[in-house]
């Protein structure tokens, strides 16, 4: 160690280093294992300095350098065809992908975790989640236009879901609303899975030019690195490492400093300097700084450029003077941006700064060297191969084997089960168990939570929750806009981790459809349990293989996303929730199609068939039962029922569509009479005799593939020829009613709408207030 | 001047250049989100928006000034205190002031701006429920000689979204008594409540009737498909919003009604 009392810390410098190859240093309080620590080693040659230990820590955690998953996640890169690709401006690997939407545009749209956080410190947590997700778009040179929030949380009348529940909605309410998104949809589930350890995903889209694509890379000799926006403080430090790679441990000290703390006004404030730089062209590349801080944002710029970067870490200005270089490097403090600035930009780049009001300081410029050299007062304390950091991380070859209970699990049907006694049949029994159904928690009304957040600003919301997908207009002159829709289902992927998988993604495929939206691009956020686990690194190993597949059959690719490991609280792992995320094109989104009725008399049409499938359904589960097979997965019929709903929008042939997912077709009927308080006359036997199901399977089975529309009558000859001529099954099964206030379906007593809004609407505050 | 073109397609090209001829201008201050918004309205109205910025020591040459909501400064200290002392704030406040009178229009944050640099009296406090809430809020029009709200029949009914946390209107009892006298209640809450705001009251102006301030927001709601859809049946059409930008336009083209 240097003995100069004249600095600050006792510097660990390089020179040090390969002089004292036996300190010893805290890696595994770091999160590294023996075998990592001894690989750092082999790759320097000697040992790390406490500086360049930090950054490997961080870099080379689960969180940012998926070694656990990258093995399996290939395959989104690999089952890609032609027309697959044809679309892709910028594929997985940058800060987000990037798709064409024609006309010069392209957009960008990223779904991340911040699930650990969210649980220490909800409403931290959640808030920086979503300035995250935004700064990922604003990297990519995009303008952010919406957010979108899924949500996991324990046990609705659980005594801690309050806390983790009201945190977390008023951190993205708080967060959100303050930067202008409209918040246009998302999810929320409650299971006791997730008591210990809720699911906060964000996800943003952005739109920008074909020519304003920005990719984070540091190249040419002689640019300028800058780091501007917050200041760093001692906020986050180790978040990736510690928090998201970890199991929490109730014999561990509290680990709150290690969430961030967010500031959306600064966020603000960098998004719109972000968009006049990219306007005047200012900066050669730029990278947000979120999971690991500077140490990404540098050793990633300079293993993308061509070259290598010094810094001077002094220069970054400090919230907290107190900082180590270790921590400097590590720190998660929010809001801030790096970019690369050729000399002659510096002034102009400097009055950007200056007129928004904005902190800066200039730390280094790009080398030639092929090395990331980071100084302290001169000394240096980094002297790295950035790819050794960035790129070349440990991968895992994790062992997985299906789980010895899988069998049994999907033996135990509901059907005939303990929990299905006493079976619904009766009209009373029937209605009363509708109005369950649509207040139970995981299907009832979430105005509660959207009425949260902001889903006008910007003048551009076409569609919001509760439809079923968000739609955000992109040019105001010829309509172009974008559908989005998140699905997961817990339960299914539980019983069937391939399967299940590819049933969230078909679920979003057909939300996005059923807005009249061509499905485009796939955006995932893996949440899991420990990849130690076999058991889980099987369910991982299942889904994206499940994922991959399906992705192929649809014709969509996966663009980008994020894997959240360590899901679980203590030994228990989350169930399996692949959180997916489909984004759509409308060519107007004038022609989108909401999810409600509104004409008197218009026929309502029910698609594709039903079978008795209950089990993992929302029916089971009110009736605390898990087990058996998912639903039948048929992508042929997804892309079939998709074209319909696409065509049908786009030629006026539907007002009114909604799909088929949990809780089934009573779900859909109430939901869509809800929508705008239209009630509907339905009478269901020609389903029943046609697909050989009793009235309660028919209303309450989950088979998937499935939608309602409402087709104005001058529309219906030409709806259902459209329908037979592509040989899919559809049923009129009922009217609209505008004048009776009812949903009224034969063989269940009558459901008064106000009634079933009152049981819709009521859940939410009852439990939250 | 009684005719004006309610252009409700996605683009307003100004048709009319005698209306284009009108210039509105927009503040931005640093956390301002509705500006975008409020300007398509007055593009939409048929007038020009001008781009204003809250550290120019000019106001330039424009006939009327919006004022949009956010959160300028983060809403730090409390909602427009900060702004409030912006170099631009001065000019709009000596303007408004001024025997031209120019028209000013503060939505939610703008609102809550006006009140700090006092052009408007009472101040906003949380929402009585604590929480952020957005939903489409249904007003009842109180007086229709303003600069904002000329284009409005007395008494009208109209939907808009409301969005906010610090929407809550209060007044010592001798200033609200005062603003009920003087007829410069302009919008009061209809059905609901959104957030304790004392006597209902959603929108006020000032003594002339040039500068008026409400929580709710009105360019949210002048294009078919982007404004309230009437999510729990309250009706209502979802461009009741423009009659506010065709009130000014109204007003700086044609005189006073």
């Amino acid at each position: 160690m240097t003995t100069e009392t004249t600095k600050k810390f006792n510097i660990d410098a390089v020179e040090n280093a390969a002089k004292t190859p036996d300190t010893e240093l805290p890696w595994a309080e770091l999160g590294l294992k023996q075998n990592e620590f001894d690989e750092i080693v082999k790759v320097l040659g000697r040992r790390p300095t406490g500086a360049e230990l930090a950054m490997y820590s961080v870099m080379w955690s689960e969180h940012c350098s998926y070694k656990s998953s990258k093995n399996h996640l290939r395959q989104f890169g690999q089952k890609v065809t032609e027309e697959m690709k044809k679309d892709m401006l910028v594929g997985i690997g940058e800060n987000a992908g990037v798709t064409n939407l024609g006309d010069g545009w392209a957009v960008t749209f990223k779904i991340e975790s911040h699930n650990s956080p969210s649980f220490v410190e909800p409403y931290q947590g959640a808030a920086t989640g979503i300035g995250g997700i935004v700064r990922d778009i604003i990297s990519m040179g995009a303008r952010p236009v919406a957010v979108m929030d899924p949500l996991r949380f324990g046990a609705i009348d659980h005594p801690d879901t309050a806390r983790v529940m009201h945190g977390a909605v008023a951190g993205i309410g708080g967060y959100g609303n303050s930067l202008g998104l409209p918040n246009i949809g998302g999810e929320m589930v409650f299971d006791s899975v997730y008591q210990g350890n809720p699911l906060v995903n964000a996800l943003a889209v952005g739109v920008m030019r074909h020519e304003d694509i920005r990719l984070a890379n540091a190249s040419g000799k002689g640019n300028k690195v800058v780091l501007f926006g917050a200041r760093t403080g001692g906020d986050g430090i180790g978040g990736a490492s510690v928090l998201a790679s970890e199991s929490f441990d109730d014999t561990k000290p509290s680990k709150r400093p290690a969430v961030q703390v967010g500031d959306p006004f600064a966020e603000k404030v960098l998004i719109e300097c972000c968009l006049e730089l990219f306007k005047g062209s200012l900066v050669e590349g730029i990278q947000d700084l979120g999971a690991a801080g500077i140490s990404c944002a540098t050793s990633e710029l300079a293993s993308n450029g061509d070259g290598g970067m010094q810094v001077e870490l002094t220069s970054v200005l400090l919230r907290d003077p107190t900082l180590t270089p270790g921590e400097i490097l590590m720190s998660e403090s929010q809001e801030r941006m790096m970019a690369v600035v050729t000399p002659e930009n510096v002034k102009a780049f400097e009055a950007v700064m200056d007129k928004w009001a904005v902190e800066y300081s200039w730390l280094g410029e790009v080398t030639d060297t092929g090395r990331l050299i980071i100084t302290w007062e001169g000394d240096v304390i980094v002297d790295v191969d950035p790819r050794t950091v960035a790129h070349d991380g440990p991968v895992y070859d994790r062992p997985f084997a299906r789980p010895e209970w899988q069998d049994s699990v999907q033996a135990d049907t509901f059907t005939g089960s303990v929990q299905d006694a006493g079976r619904p049949s009766a009209p009373a029994e029937l209605a009363a168990a509708v109005t369950e159904l649509v207040a139970s928690p995981n299907m009832c009304s979430k105005a509660w939570i959207t009425n949260q957040y902001d889903r006008y600003v910007g003048g551009n919301t076409s569609m919001a929750f509760p439809d079923d997908a968000g739609v955000v207009r992109v040019d105001e002159e010829s309509g172009l806009g974008v559908a989005l829709a998140t699905d997961a289902n817990g339960r299914y992927t539980y019983l069937d981790p391939y399967h299940g998988a590819q049933l969230a993604l078909a679920e979003a495929y057909r939300n996005v459809a059923t807005a009249g939206a061509v499905p485009m691009a796939v955006s995932d956020c893996l949440n899991f349990g420990s990849p130690e686990d076999p058991d889980v690194m099987w369910q991982l190993a299942e889904a994206i293989r499940g994922l991959s597949d399906a992705c192929m059959v649809l014709g969509i690719p996966v663009t980008g996303g994020n894997v959240s490991l360590y899901n679980q609280t203590g030994t228990t792992p989350i169930h399996p929730s692949p959180v997916v995320a489909v984004l759509g094109k409308l060519d107007d989104v004038a022609r989108r199609t909401p999810s409600g009725w509104r004409e008197d008399g218009q026929a309502i049409y029910l698609l594709g068939t039903t079978g008795a499938e209950l089990d993992g359904s929302e029916w089971a589960n009110m009736r605390g039962h898990l087990g058996g097979q998912p639903p039948k997965v048929d992508l042929e019929a997804e892309r079939a029922l998709g074209e319909i709903l696409i065509n049908a929008s786009r030629d006026g042939m539907i007002d009114a569509a909604h799909d088929l997912s949990e809780g089934g077709l009573a779900a859909a009927l109430v939901e869509s009479s809800l929508r705008y308080g239209v009630g509907a006359r339905i009478a269901l036997q020609d389903v029943m005799d046609r697909d050989g199901v009793d009235l309660f399977t028919a209303l309450f089975s989950e088979s998937q593939g499935r939608a309602i529309v409402g087709v104005p009558r001058s529309e219906e000859v030409r709806f259902t020829d459209m329908c037979t001529a592509r040989g899919f099954a559809h049923t009129r099964i009922g009217v609209v009613d505008a004048d009776s206030g009812k949903l009224e379906i034969n063989g269940v007593e009558g459901l008064s709408l106000d009634a079933l809004r009152e049981a819709h609407e009521g859940t939410l505050p009852k439990y939250f207030g | 001047m009684t005719e004006l073109p309610l252009i409700g397609e996605a683009v307003a090209v100004a048709a009319e250049p005698r209306l284009a001829g009108a210039r509105i201008g927009v503040v931005t201050f640093p956390g301002t989100l509705d500006d975008r918004d409020a300007a398509r309205a007055v593009r939409l109205a048929g007038a020009t928006a001008v781009e204003l910025w809250h550290g120019d020591t000019e106001l330039g040459d424009v006939d009327a000034v919006v004022i949009p909501g956010g959160f300028s400064y983060g809403d730090y200290l409390r909602a427009g205190a900060i702004a409030r002392f912006a170099p631009l704030m001065s000019k709009i406040i000596d303007a408004a002031n001024s025997d031209a009178k120019l028209p000013v229009l503060g939505i939610c944050n703008g609102f809550q701006i006006l009140t700090e640099s006092h052009l408007l009296p009472g101040s906003m406090i949380k929402n009585d429920h604590l929480k952020f809430l957005c939903r489409d809020q249904v007003l009842r029009v109180e007086n229709t000689n303003t600069a904002w709200t000329l284009d409005y029949q007395a008494g009208q009914e109209i939907t808009i979204p409301l969005k906010n946390q610090d929407g809550q209107y209060i007044a010592d009892e001798k200033t609200l008594d005062a603003l009920e006298a003087e007829g410069r209640v302009v919008f009061r809450y209809v059905g609901f409540n959104p957030n304790g705001s004392r006597r209902d009251i959603a929108g006020i102006s000032n003594a002339a009737g040039n500068v008026v301030g409400l929580m709710p927001h009105p360019e949210h709601a002048v294009e078919p498909g982007f404004g309230p859809e009437s999510l729990d049946g309250i009706g209502g059409s979802d461009t009741d919003g423009l009659g506010f930008f065709t009130s000014v336009l109204n007003k700086i083209v044609g005189g006073d009604k």
